[in-house]
């Protein structure tokens, strides 16, 4: 086995690779054969960091320092300095990584000190396309564990004790799920991994899949042995190639190791998997949607009961559980269950994913224990607010949850709170909206999306939240009339409690929740035709104040002629005005202001 | 795989190949690797260091590279720190010398003395 002096860790997470990390192998691999390193430096393609407003992301191993923003053309230095010569290059380094001249290693910075990674332990610290790596790392000792300790029973109970819950938005005890599935009558059962994320902006699934494959497998194994299965599915969208590859190439390994397949661990235990892709339908998500496309049927959703634990894929009794519910499954068995439970709230225990984003510093991934505040997320491992603008609202949950003002910053996360202030945990999209933007614009664009994404089988959800959208629409287009605030209301709260599935239950959630906290915005945008953060064109006026020097510069650049004045005199701006904005973007003397 | 036993062998040897990931409190053999190192033949005992801890198989000893440490005269210079003792810097290294300070001083506790600067005349 080869043993090299420095690793290069480079992020392959999709973030990073988007911003360029591929060009960033290419130029490391060919600086390492021109200074003849490659024998003693060893270059390592990891899953996502977590912190993608900083990537590309690039560590060196053992000194743990953390290069930021890395371009191609800042390898050769990387590698001439600090590998060759050990001299770190500062100025490369994450801004935060230096401090009075000291250079601090990953752990030390803030983004990840408030941090306590369980399911994304090995994201961006093993290469994920090397089963040993994840094996040195404590890999499939879970499993072995399980299959040769201890009894389906003893299992179960275990992970009942720890207190997880599901990590997909629902929140229901993974261990009563587990055992509803195993006292289901049934000889053929099965195991289902829900990765088909598909709230805006959340990717904590994602990057379990690309940075820890391996753990999902070994999780699902556990799974298998403890309801019975032999069989197990993960149901992951087609629009996530760089999870598919690295997940296929990790079953691939572990059949290979005979962690997959037949007589596991010599036990006599059978297990394999498959992978199945979706075209990425929001519906899907659904867990019965989820199983009908599983099946080749159209995703739609059936009414429960039967839950899938008594009647699933092909009507068997079926385990289904979200990624990051299973990637916490090993920890808890190598661990213990009290382990698990010492950390969180009183009713939600362990750690969440989330995927930050939106008017944030850090964007990026982050897992905290229960019960840390949002103010703690947000302005100490998210970084605050760009720009020293002005903290409006949090949305958690996605499309379904809602937003959560400035006063319950210091509410601690957990499933229970979240839900009491009207948002919900979800999967762990947590948007930052700062005081530029419009709480009804926000409510539109969420409504906007679950219409979209509406499968149609029930009337509520597919005409209701259409009403919705209308009724919004109108309200930003400074149409809104007296009572209309109180329709949306209304028809909120019948689509909620109407609704087949998950998705139209929640969808009005993100109208609901503004209305609760911004509702003088609405009446804003609905009495005074106004949109006070400025984002509804309709409801802006164009104004050039008494700064204007007569320049004409705006009146040259307007394209449909509605600013008059002459030379040297306060211009003014006319009906004819389409609101385009190229006057304000012009006025060297910020002479004109929107209203 | 068929036992537990078998596993551990694997994470084993995987462990020695990631080990140098992990967070730990431990030795530290720091060789002095600027260009008046490198000259001075420094990577040489910067490769010696790292097959020694390897074969030895030795746990939380990090291996690692710093710039220029000022003695250029009697490089290649490499530092070892241990937890609660104090920094002890040996000059005018080899590949041979490093393995023997690794055998006398970073297993068995013995620092050579011979080796250190404050033999040099």
């Amino acid at each position: 086995m080869e043993l090299y002096r420095s690793h290069v860790l480079v992020c392959g997470g999709t973030g990073c690779t988007s911003s360029g990390s591929i060009s960033i192998e290419d130029a490391l691999k060919t600086e390492l054969a021109k200074h003849k390193l490659e024998k003693e430096v060893k270059m390592v393609r990891t899953g996502c960091f977590g912190l993608c407003e900083a990537g590309p992301i690039v560590i060196v191993y053992p000194e743990g320092a953390f290069y930021s923003q890395v371009k191609a053309e800042d390898i050769s230095r990387i590698t001439e300095e600090h590998l060759l010569k050990g001299r770190i290059v500062t100025d490369l380094l994450f801004k935060e990584a230096v401090v009075e001249d000291q250079v601090r290693s990953i752990n030390e910075i803030d983004f990840y000190r408030k941090q306590k990674r369980v399911a994304l332990r090995n994201c961006g610290v093993i290469d994920p396309e090397d089963i040993t790596e994840y094996i040195a790392f404590d890999g499939y000792k879970a499993l072995g564990k399980v299959l040769t300790e201890m009894t389906k029973e003893e299992l179960i109970e275990t992970i009942k004790k720890s207190g997880l819950r599901g990590r997909g938005g629902g929140g229901f005890p993974t261990g009563l799920k587990w055992e509803f599935t195993y006292k289901a009558t049934g000889t053929q059962k099965y195991v289902v991994c829900n990765a088909d994320e598909g709230d805006p902006g959340a990717f904590m699934d994602r990057s379990v899949l690309e940075g820890d494959p391996h753990a999902l497998i070994e999780a699902m194994a556990i799974a298998g042995y403890a309801v019975g299965a032999n069989q197990g599915y993960v149901y992951v969208r087609a629009e996530y190639p760089i999870a598919v590859h690295r997940l296929q190439i990790a079953i691939d390994q572990a059949r290979e190791n005979e962690l997959l397949g037949k007589n596991i661990f010599d036990t006599g235990f059978d297990f394999d998997l498959e992978i199945r892709l979706g075209a990425g339908a929001f519906v899907c998500g659904e867990e019965t949607a989820l199983l009908n496309s599983i099946e080749g049927k159209r995703g739609m959703p059936r009414p429960r009961p039967p839950f899938p634990a008594i009647k699933g894929l092909w009507e068997k009794p079926t385990l289904l559980s979200n990624v990051e519910t299973y990637a916490n499954i090993p920890q808890i068995i190598l661990n213990g269950a009290e382990w698990f439970a010492g950390i969180g709230t009183e009713k939600s225990k362990g750690t969440k994913v989330f995927a930050l984003g939106g008017k944030i510093n850090n964007t990026g991934l982050l897992e905290i224990p229960m019960g840390t505040t949002l103010r703690e997320v947000i302005f100490e491992i998210g970084g605050g607010i760009p720009d020293g603008k002005a903290f409006k609202a949090v949305q958690t949950g996605g499309p379904s949850g809602g937003c959560i003002a400035t006063e319950h910053l210091d509410t601690p996360i957990d499933y229970d709170n979240l839900i009491s202030l009207g948002s919900m945990m979800g999967s762990g999209g947590m948007i930052v909206m700062d005081e530029d933007n419009c709480m009804v614009d926000i409510a539109r664009f969420f409504l906007d999306f679950t219409v979209d994404e509406s499968c149609g089988k029930c009337p509520p959800c597919r005409i209701g939240t259409k009403r919705m959208l209308e009724l919004l629409d109108k309200i930003t287009e400074g149409n809104g009339e007296d009572g209309d605030i109180e329709k949306l209301e209304k028809l909120a709260v019948n689509i909620k409690a109407s609704s087949l599935c998950g998705l139209g239950q929640t969808a009005p959630n993100p109208v609901l929740s503004t209305i609760k906290y911004f509702r003088h915005e609405y009446e804003a945008h609905v009495y005074d035709k106004k949109c006070p953060s400025g984002v509804c064109q309709n409801l802006l006026n164009y104004v050039i104040t008494n700064d204007c020097k007569g320049c004409t510069l705006c009146k040259k650049v307007c394209p449909v002629n509605a600013i008059s004045g002459e030379v040297k005199k306060l211009h003014t701006i006319s009906d004819a005005c389409i609101k385009c904005g190229a006057c304000v973007d012009k006025c060297p003397f910020k002479a004109i202001i929107k209203q | 795989m068929k036992s537990l036993m078998e596993l551990a062998k694997i994470r084993e040897e995987a462990m020695k190949k990631v080990d140098i990931r992990n967070d730990r409190e431990g030795t530290r053999i720091v060789v002095g690797m600027a260009t008046c190192g490198i000259s001075a033949g420094a990577r040489p005992v910067l490769m010696a260091a790292v097959e020694e801890v390897r074969t030895r198989n030795l746990q939380e000893i990090v291996v690692s590279q710093t710039g220029c440490i000022g003695i250029c005269r009697l490089e290649p210079l490499v530092e070892v720190y241990k937890q609660g003792e104090e920094k002890v810097t040996y000059v005018e290294m080899t590949a041979d010398k490093m393995k023997r300070v690794i055998a006398e001083h970073i297993v068995n506790g013995k620092v050579v003395n011979e080796y250190t600067i404050g033999s040099v005349k």
